[in-house]
């Protein structure tokens, strides 16, 4: 019987496939819902998609949408500036928890807090993947990174930042925010679209983490990866919609 | 484009009320920007004036968004500018860095102030060394260094049609004490000067269908080899090299017979320009050379000048602590003639001082 090979995204840039994400990384698995969802609501020719520095970089060519790339922790306030400049674009910032809660926090806080009308998705993986494994904001507390060979201490460096909840927090009604994981493929689907949606409506800051695996780093096997998501992650990290105003919350 | 201000009229206002009036004429399109002294008048004067004429702006949480997003408002095609001074002017140099990289038409003015570190909120021309070659790696940049309130008005105009033109960053370097006062100008719209606008166009969010009539636009900012790299930063220096040409702008004046030459810029080119008038009455042949543009920096007429005169030495008078005598020495190396300095870090510079230190140098 012939497998049926899995159907590639319309917004996927073909002559950049196949991806140069490493084996196990969950960055494809977003990449596709993502794809999947800019191909449901047609808007592919007026998206602007632009990434961060981070593994998130190797993202730069990967739709047929207009596409840019930016600086460490700065995709939020270009994101901004693009919305803000041409309000009839859909603008999809992609970015990872460094990136995000980091070295960008300040911008991603207040951009919240402004309730700017862009999608922002943050890939958290527990760890900074491009620059080699160091401890992230979002590090679980005894977990190994470079940065804490020890394993996280928490009393020495903080308990791992909860995004989607401090987002939830400071944003107005209109804001969407969720959290996904690259182990529910509908739901992080569902949620994307439903991110980019809220953005289309004019509602205002949608947001989006989707908890992912680096095996790469996690120096794990593909069970032990699994695990690690699944049962570690997904325990610190509820998965579900914080703010939808879409009123069609996942149950 | 829109007349704003209508007949040429004059006027009677602050530096950075001037800034603001001549980014409306220009057709600006909005502003991003975060409060540091001595520039923040120009976001007060912008957001009283941007609303009637359908502009934008957004007061961004840091200097490093008021550079991001003013980065990505240029890249979808519209006329977006800044203005920092200090360690504002620090923070902004990431994204002045990654406007070079990507060459995008950033228009920022810098209103400079004292510094190390927060300095005073008052004056200084120490953000030379900054603004001119502020960003990691070797980027390219357009820096004009004004004296006046009218200079002001015509080179945030020329600024946004240099920038647009050939796509560097582009910055409008003042200082607080321009920032600050006020003096007469004549305002204009660049059309009743026979000044062409050049037209904003977009990097991505252009016109056409993905697929259909065109490839998807990927912009491009860090590489994978360093021969990619190369090729870039070479391409980009080749090219900067040969508009420099059609970019650089100087002042000269008396330098045919002067024994010394006075070299200084923006706001202290008055003192030195009432200076030589003075010392020239006193007998002492003074000339007078000041840089318009500091980067690109006219080096070659100023060697040109000193091979014209009799001159012996160069005096470099600024309100910093070398930061145009390092510009200057690296522009003309070779030239023999001796360097002195009048170094006044922070501090106003008038033609006293100028006068007494030429003096004791012949």
């Amino acid at each position: 019987m012939a497998m049926l090979a899995p159907a590639t995204p319309k917004s996927w840039y073909l002559p950049t496939k196949p991806h140069k994400f490493c084996p196990g990384c969950g960055h494809g698995i977003t990449l596709k819902a993502l794809g999947e969802a800019i191909d449901e609501l047609g808007i592919q020719q007026n998206t602007i998609f632009g990434c961060d520095i981070g593994c998130s970089l190797l993202a730069w060519n990967f739709f047929a949408c207009d596409s840019t790339q930016t600086h460490h922790g700065r995709t939020t306030p270009v994101m901004v500036g693009i919305k803000r400049a041409r309000p009839e674009l859909i603008t999809i910032g992609y970015m990872g928890d460094g990136g995000g809660y980091s070295i960008g926090s300040q911008h991603l806080l207040n951009s919240a807090v402004r309730n700017e009308k862009v999608t922002l998705i943050l890939v958290n993986n527990t760890n900074y993947g491009m620059t080699g494994g160091q401890m992230a904001p979002t590090t679980l507390p005894g977990q190994i990174t470079e940065t804490s060979p020890y394993g996280r201490d928490a009393e020495a460096t903080g308990y791992p930042t909860r995004g989607p909840e401090f987002i939830a927090e400071l944003t107005p009604e209109g804001a969407y925010v969720a959290r996904a994981t690259v182990s529910k493929y509908k739901q992080l689907r569902r949620f994307i679209r439903n991110a980019i949606r809220n953005q289309m409506e004019g509602n205002g800051f949608s947001f989006v983490e989707v908890l992912s695996t680096c095996p790469t780093n996690w120096r794990t096997n593909a069970q032990q990866t699994w695990s690690f998501l699944e049962d570690k992650m997904e325990g610190y990290f509820p998965v579900g919609e914080l703010k939808n105003p879409l009123g069609k919350g996942d149950k | 484009m829109d007349k704003i201000i209508g007949e040429p009229k004059k006027a009677f206002m602050t530096g950075n009320e001037t800034v603001a009036w001549a980014c409306l004429a220009a057709g600006a399109d909005i502003m991003f920007g975060y409060p540091i002294t001595p520039q923040n008048e120009v976001m007060h004067y912008w957001t009283r004036l941007a609303p009637k004429y359908n502009r934008g702006f957004l007061q961004t949480e840091d200097e490093l968004s008021a550079g991001f997003t003013t980065c990505g408002a240029v890249q979808v095609g519209k006329k977006a500018f800044t203005a920092t001074a200090g360690p504002g002017n620090v923070l902004m140099q990431e994204p002045f860095g990654m406007a070079e990289a990507m060459r995008l038409p950033l228009l920022t003015v810098i209103q400079q102030r004292g510094g190390p570190s927060s300095g005073t909120v008052v004056y200084s021309q120490q953000e030379v060394t900054l603004t001119t070659y502020g960003g990691n790696g070797e980027g390219h940049r357009i820096v004009y260094s004004t004296a006046t309130h009218q200079e002001i008005y015509d080179y945030v105009i020329k600024g946004f049609n240099i920038a647009w033109k050939y796509r560097f960053p582009t910055f409008i370097l003042g200082d607080g004490y321009q920032a600050k006062m006020r003096e007469p100008l004549e305002m204009y719209d660049p059309q009743d000067k026979g000044i062409e606008m050049v037209k904003p166009y977009s990097l991505i969010g252009v016109p056409g269908q993905i697929g259909v009539d065109r490839e998807p636009q990927h912009l491009c900012n860090i590489y994978s080899l360093e021969e990619e790299l190369y090729d870039v930063v070479m391409e980009v220096a080749a090219e900067y090299e040969t508009i420099t040409p059609e970019l650089v702008e100087f002042d000269s004046k008396y330098c045919e017979d002067a024994e010394v030459i006075i070299v200084s810029h923006g706001v202290v080119s008055r003192a030195a320009d009432d200076a030589v008038k003075i010392l020239r009455n006193q007998g002492i042949k003074a000339g007078y050379f000041r840089p318009i543009t500091l980067r690109p920096f006219p080096q070659q007429q100023l060697r040109e000048c000193i091979a014209k005169s009799d001159a012996k030495q160069l005096l470099v008078a600024e309100s910093a602590y070398g930061q145009l005598e390092r510009l200057i020495k690296q522009e003309i190396y070779g030239e023999t003639i001796k360097i002195n300095n009048l170094f006044m870090p922070g501090v106003g510079i008038i033609d006293f001082d100028i006068i007494n230190k030429v003096k004791s140098i012949i």
